[in-house]
């Protein structure tokens, strides 16, 4: 097995006395969708803050591809090709989807200050082939048709797809998917899988919280699940699936029956 | 120069210069709050730039683009001396440390026999003019525009809309905010320098509360989607007392209800056209 | 001499306690940083001003002013604040509305008011002193910490052992469940706005007492000292602002005394900057500072 993409150690944050999250560790393997399952608060988006850096943690480390990233903040993570969406999506209302997404390249763009004002060297260069790039993403995630719109006014699912275009054009090592289903219709829920599918297909990592299981059971090659801020189990979809400890969590024999019965 | 000109200049000429300072400050504060921060020390910076470039003109005889110069550097230090510490917390405390940067520099100067107290300092050569506060206008106007459509006017607008995501994406929150504070100190020492070499006089209540809150409305009432709002905003404000005649005594009043009204009713302000953010065309590739 | 001194700072500082509390109140509850709060102060310095020349007794005009001062927050709060909380605007937006508001508030009350200095009507207090261990003290200083300490203990007998202090630090804690808990934020953010502004109220009577002047702009004055107050205290911690309050008082007053009165005014920006560099979080360090 290759060197991890994510290495999760004995991560321990602490809010006041209580642990949100309780050394926690789990890899995650290049090119593979791994999920982060768990009841409500058990710090799955804890989690994800502190990997994303906007919650210092208290003990622990965090590697991207062997290097620890946990004493950089969250544009230092990003520079090191660390992209997130957000469970709220995070939206820069005012902007077209165009501009949405090229704010997703701000690292890969280098020009300074000098270069914005003098217009010289690659500057224009640069903004075209920014420009081509971004109208690629959009076409990838189904928005070419609406990337002159206000990015405030596009429906929820197509705000959903926009954000992971512009999580996309960082070029991410590593892409966290924070509940990326939550409030689609079914049909947008599927349109979401097939995307996700193919970015699983180009070789893309993601990491990917999501309370709907028949999607992550069929999109992950690997699932962590955290309890009360432990993790519980682990294992792929069909191990976790049987795991008692895993279906006691869940206590309710609605979600019990629905992690058994997939269809 | 056509007669005619030379007449209206003649006759109208404080407003003339009145208007292109003003429209270099509303800039000025335009630069922080493109990027969702509130310095209240416009003003400040605004009186530390004339104060200093006069007592270099007068007693040291500089010649006056290393006055320009040394005008854009001191509020540039003092940006960073009261703004640095801010950055990493809630965008109160910047606008709290600017305003208390006012008044501690009001009451220095107000007591301080170098700057000549509660009189200010008269006898100012009038080095300023045209050239120098419309150029210097024109090219922040320039500038301006320039850096909003390139990536760091996008980095700018993403972090007014949401400076958790934009720093999810990896822009340097703390040093784009610096950066901003310390150009916008900067552009507001130079409107100072050149206002204080077209009066010749200057006193410390030119720089106070008032004068802040003032800039402050210039800059809310034009609209702070494109460069061009806030100095709309500066030139219906100065305009406007030289208009209505009545409206002159209760200044402080207009820029007040203005900042209250807008704020309130009508965010985006009178332009609300926003400006593109990029810096090439965006037409579809086929 | 040092003990004088000491003691007046500890007046001095008695009120720059008590203006900074109602501001830091109102942020630690309401989350704003309401700037019109020194203009309450100069109402009530007025209304104290024109109760005293109609012959009522000072010791009944300081609460009158404080009321009249937390009436008119209440109406500032309402007609300013409560459109922008309903929209659920930003931080930044609250303070430039507060901004603009303390310009135009000023602004009319120097028009209709006039910035002449103006001084209660004589023996409005006992003025003559008595000695005390070689410290002069005067019957103003004396209702100035006097008021100040009564004040600030209701305040914390309020906010810490009373129903009504629960409803407040639920409301400041998650502003949204609070209502669900069955917590009347409407009623609760007008008590706020009543204290707070009763408090500033207060404090420009006793202001106008210690120095016998009263004009329209007073209260910008104590604005840059209520900054420094309650960013060393911690921004929404009263406590804080108590302890910042008097320690503000003390500095300034013992410069004014051993280095030079000119530099007094200098010491509260001074500590704020520096609180800012070393210590956002203030004295106690018990506010968790929102970091960007």
């Amino acid at each position: 097995m290759s060197a991890p993409r994510l290495e999760i150690e004995a991560l321990t944050v602490r809010f006041g006395g209580l642990a949100a999250v309780d050394d926690v560790s789990f890899s995650v393997a290049p090119g593979t969708v791994h999920g982060l399952i768990g009841p409500n608060g058990a710090g799955k988006t804890t989690l994800f803050n502190l990997i994303s850096g906007l919650v210092a943690p208290s003990g622990g480390a965090i590697r991207l591809d062997g290097q620890r990233i946990d004493d950089l903040p969250s544009w230092g993570r990003a520079r090191s090709r660390l992209a997130r969406t957000f469970q709220n999506i995070r939206m820069f209302q005012d902007m077209s989807a165009l501009e949405t997404v090229m704010t997703g390249m701000h690292t890969r763009l280098g020009e300074g200050l000098a270069a914005s004002l003098l217009r010289m060297g690659g500057f224009r260069k640069a903004e075209t082939g920014a420009v081509a790039r971004a109208w690629e993403l959009l076409a990838f995630v189904g928005l070419a048709d609406a990337a002159r719109r206000r990015s405030g006014d596009l429906p929820y699912g197509d705000q959903r797809r926009l954000e992971i275009a512009r999580a996309l054009a960082l070029e991410p090592r590593l892409l966290l998917l924070d509940e990326p289903a939550a409030g689609m219709n079914p049909s947008e829920t599927l349109a979401l899988e097939d995307l996700l599918e193919k970015l699983k297909a180009q070789g893309l990592t993601i990491l990917l919280v999501e309370h709907d299981m028949h999607f992550v059971m069929r999109l992950c090659d690997r699932i962590t699940v955290l309890n009360f801020g432990r993790r519980i189990a682990q294992g792929a979809p069909h191990e976790v699936r049987a795991d008692p400890r895993v279906v006691e969590a869940y206590l309710g024999a609605r979600v019990a029956r629905s992690l058994e019965a997939p269809q | 120069m056509p007669e005619f000109i030379d007449d209206f200049l003649f006759t109208y000429q404080t407003l003339v210069y009145s208007l292109g300072i003003n429209g270099l400050l509303a800039l000025s504060i335009y630069v922080v709050l493109a990027l969702g921060q509130l310095s209240m020390g416009q003003a400040a910076f605004m009186g530390m730039g004339a104060y200093v470039s006069a007592l270099l003109t007068v007693k040291l005889g500089v010649a006056f683009p290393l006055v320009l110069l040394a005008a854009m550097l001191l509020p540039a230090l003092a940006a960073l001396i009261v703004g640095a510490p801010t950055l990493r917390l809630s965008g109160v405390y910047l606008a709290l440390a600017t305003i208390g940067l006012g008044e501690v520099q009001r009451i220095f100067f107000l007591n301080s026999e170098l700057t000549g107290g509660a009189l200010g300092l008269s006898g100012i050569p009038m080095k300023g003019g045209l050239v120098s506060i419309y150029g210097s206008l024109g090219l922040a106007l320039l500038a301006c525009i320039f850096v909003a459509r390139s990536r760091i006017g996008r980095a700018m607008e993403a972090m007014r809309e949401d400076e958790l995501a934009a720093g999810a994406l990896g822009v340097d929150l703390p040093a784009y905010k610096l950066a901003a504070l310390v150009v916008s100190a900067m552009l507001a020492g130079l409107a100072g320098a050149l206002n204080a070499h077209v009066t010749s006089f200057i006193s410390p209540e030119d720089y106070g509360f008032h004068a802040a809150v003032s800039i402050l409305s210039y800059a809310l009432l034009g609209g702070i989607g494109s460069p061009f709002g806030p100095v709309l905003g500066a030139f219906i404000l100065t305009l406007l007392p030289e208009v209505l005649r009545s409206l002159a005594d209760y200044r402080g009043v207009v820029s007040g209800a203005i900042i209250v009204l807008v704020v309130i009713f009508m965010p985006r302000g009178l332009l609300t056209w926003r400006m593109g953010r990029v810096g090439a065309a965006t037409r579809r590739p086929s | 001499m040092l003990a004088q001194q000491l003691f007046n700072g500890l007046v001095v500082g008695s009120i720059y306690a008590l203006f900074a509390l109602g501001f830091t109140l109102m942020f630690g509850v309401l989350g704003v940083v309401n700037l019109t709060h020194g203009f309450y102060l100069s109402i009530g310095a007025f209304v104290a001003l024109y109760a005293t020349q109609h012959g009522v007794a000072i010791w009944l005009a300081l609460p009158l002013a404080a009321l009249a001062s937390g009436v008119i927050a209440i109406v500032v709060d309402g007609l300013l604040l409560t459109p922008l909380r309903r929209a659920k605007a930003s931080e930044l937006a609250s303070l430039m509305v507060t901004l603009g508001a303390t310009l135009l508030l000023y602004s009319i009350a120097n028009a209709a008011l006039s910035t002449d200095i103006r001084r209660f009507p004589p023996g409005v207090i006992d003025g003559s002193a008595i000695d005390l261990a070689g410290v002069r003290v005067t019957l103003t200083q004396c209702l100035i910490v006097a008021s100040a300490a009564g004040l600030v203990a209701a305040l914390l007998w309020l906010m810490n052992g009373s129903r009504l202090g629960m409803g407040l630090r639920a409301l400041a804690e998650r502003p949204d469940t609070a209502a669900l808990m069955g917590v009347n934020a409407g009623a609760l953010v007008r008590l706020v706005s009543l204290i707070s502004g009763g408090l500033a109220g207060a404090c420009g009577v006793l202001i106008g007492l210690n120095y016998n002047a009263i004009q329209p702009y007073m209260g910008e004055v104590m604005m840059l000292k209520g900054f420094a107050v309650i960013i060393l205290g911690g921004l929404g911690d009263i406590r804080g602002a108590l302890v910042a309050g008097l320690i503000v008082g003390l500095l300034e007053t013992l410069t004014a005394g051993y280095v030079a009165s000119s530099v007094k005014d200098g010491v509260g920006f001074a500590l704020l900057v520096l609180t800012l560099w070393i210590r956002p979080s203030g004295l106690f360090g018990r506010i968790a500072v929102k970091r960007a």
